[in-house]
């Protein structure tokens, strides 16, 4: 029987707020233990929590880039459950009122678009942090990151493998990053997933028997966790076996998954509103308000990449996966039109770069190594034949960090394309006369030669000759030289 | 409604609670009682009413997104029964 699985992810993005959810402590990351902690979210007794606004408005960011339903009277909520990074003894949640409901994200799946479904996205806030090795009988506690907020989304099980799970956290991961709402570090885990993961026989429509998997800390994790539990389900079943409903935690040294010690009642977490925070109630003008102030999204800005500029679908995925990216490219289009040629040059010279600085872990490049005026202007320079392309690399070497435009720093160091005939034809001769070993094997029927004697006149003109020039005059005069 | 046994049991295990069998025997006597007397309200028509999920009628309290804590672990951890460092320090936990 040919099985196909059915996967849902549930995701954890933390937000870029400056301060925590219910109360005024900071939510800067890599503090001191406890360092940013107080009585709210320290869960001390008669303190009372105040929602900040900013959580709310980064909630219909994300629902309205998600065509998600916004909910004009949501609530909070209490889930319960002990746990000692959870210091209050319950979760402030949503649960019947969540923020954002019915939406839908769009995958791109080698060009043709799939439509994943959202259930819901919810307001929430983050728990703490425990330490459990290396402390003897004791595990330690760490509450900075206890009311740092999150948004939960939840998608439908529209997965079908997890190449598609892949894609569709990827995609998830540039509109939260677009909009400025969640920074998508995996490693830091402002940007968390669980799986939910059932196979069924090819063709059917009911649901089967559903697994949920935690612990998943990179793309890579989650696609392997997936596959994995695929082939651990077909086994099961195709051996007779039964799977049941429970949770797996994916061991990364070992890359399976194994069953979670069940928790008794688990999943009773007897949810209801919470008393000390008032309803949200968001009217037409907020949101109209956050609706105009939405960026151009990764998936039309990728489709205007394709249209405005020609470019192929490789370019236009890659260049809008950041929006930095695509600015930089944009701001350099508008310099100088060479649109195909300034994507090359980013999608190699200024991405080695990037990587070597690290930069590429930065969510927003505010400062580039190459200024996008001087990368037009360097394409420019090739377009007009006053550089050649292996000095154009020179040039953007010298151009890092640099407060001078190529045109400068070409004249500078004196790297001008040689276009002039006499100069040309004046070292050619010099090759000329300097080999005539190897221009008699030329002679003799061998035209590899042709490729040698063109990289010597270009090293003796320090590779400032243009290589046409150089051809056809070469060319000519060994012609002439046969003929005589 | 009548409560069972066995649910006072559990709600008792979800909050951490150890009973007698004497206590459990006497709370699901008291709880079936309280629920009892709350299951009066399916009497009503409710149909034509909003649902009540909230005792404040007002909505929208906020905090604007500022820093405004001074840190102070050292207050924050004053009454905790063990810490190590700065940290919080607790039997240790088995997942």
């Amino acid at each position: 029987m040919k099985y196909e699985s059915v996967i849902g992810l549930e995701v954890h993005a933390q937000l870029l707020t400056q301060s925590k959810i219910f109360c005024g402590c900071s939510t800067q990351f890599g503090q001191a233990p406890n360092y940013n902690t107080c009585a709210v979210c320290i869960g001390f007794p008669g303190v009372l929590p105040v929602l900040n606004k900013k959580v709310v408005e980064f909630a219909i960011r994300a629902g309205l880039a998600t065509h998600c339903e916004i909910t004009r009277s949501s609530r909070l909520a209490r889930k319960n459950y002990f746990y000692p990074d959870l210091p209050k003894g319950y979760q402030i949640s949503q649960y019947e009122l969540p923020i954002c409901a019915n939406g839908y994200v769009d995958i791109d799946l080698d060009g043709t678009s799939k439509r994943v479904r959202l259930t819901r996205i919810h307001m929430e806030e983050d728990a703490g942090k425990n330490i459990h090795d290396g402390h003897g009988d004791s595990s330690l506690v760490d509450f900075n990151r206890a009311g740092v907020p999150l948004l939960e989304i939840v998608s439908e099980p529209d997965m079908r493998n997890p190449a598609e799970a892949g894609i569709y956290l990827r995609t998830l991961r540039a509109i939260l990053q677009y909009l400025d709402i969640c920074d998508g570090n995996m490693e830091q885990g402002s940007f968390r997933c669980d799986a939910n993961i059932s196979i069924r026989p090819q063709g059917t429509d009911a649901l089967g028997t559903k697994v949920e998997i935690k612990n998943l800390n990179s793309f890579k994790a989650i696609e392997k966790a997936l596959e994995y539990e695929t082939a651990r389900q077909m086994d099961t079943l195709s051996e007779g076996g039964k799977l049941i409903q429970e949770t797996r935690l994916w061991d990364e040294n070992k890359e399976q998954t194994r069953a979670m010690r069940s928790k008794e009642s688990a999943h009773d977490y007897r949810y209801f509103p919470d008393p000390d925070l008032l309803p949200v109630v968001i009217d037409e003008k907020w949101i109209d308000e956050i609706h105009t102030s939405l960026p151009e999204l990764p998936g039309t800005r990728r489709s205007r990449f394709l249209s405005q500029y020609a470019l192929p679908l490789y370019d236009a995925e890659l260049l809008t996966s950041r929006r930095d990216i695509a600015d930089y490219f944009e701001t350099a289009v508008t310099i100088y039109p060479n649109a195909k040629a300034i994507s090359n040059w980013i999608m190699g010279e200024l991405f080695r770069i990037l990587k070597e600085r690290k930069l590429d872990q930065q969510l927003y490049i505010k400062t580039w190594p190459v200024r996008a005026e001087y990368l037009a202007e360097l394409v420019q320079l090739i377009d007009q034949d006053k550089i050649s392309g292996k000095i154009a690399k020179m040039v953007f070497d010298a151009l890092v960090d640099a407060e001078r435009s190529p045109q400068t720093i070409v004249k500078e160091k004196g790297l001008e394309q040689v276009s002039d005939v006499a100069r040309i034809e004046t070292s050619i001769d010099q090759i000329l006369a300097a080999y005539p070993k190897q221009i008699a094997d030329y002679r003799g029927g061998n035209e590899k030669i042709f490729g040698f004697l063109v990289g010597q006149v270009m090293k003796s003109m320090q590779g400032k000759a243009n290589p046409q020039k150089v051809n056809e005059i070469l060319k000519a005069k060994l012609s002439c030289t046969i003929s005589t | 409604m009548e409560l069972t046994l066995k649910e006072v049991q559990h709600v008792a295990v979800l909050a951490r609670l150890r009973l007698t069998p004497e206590e459990e025997k006497q709370f699901t006597e008291q709880l079936g009682r309280i629920l009892q007397y709350m299951e009066k309200l399916g009497q009503l028509d409710t149909s034509q009413v909003e649902p009540f999920d909230h005792a404040a009628t007002s909505a929208n309290a906020f905090r604007d997104d500022i820093v405004s804590n001074t840190p102070n672990p050292a207050a924050i951890l004053a009454n905790a029964p063990a810490k190590e460092q700065t940290f919080f320090r607790v039997p240790k936990i088995i997942e």
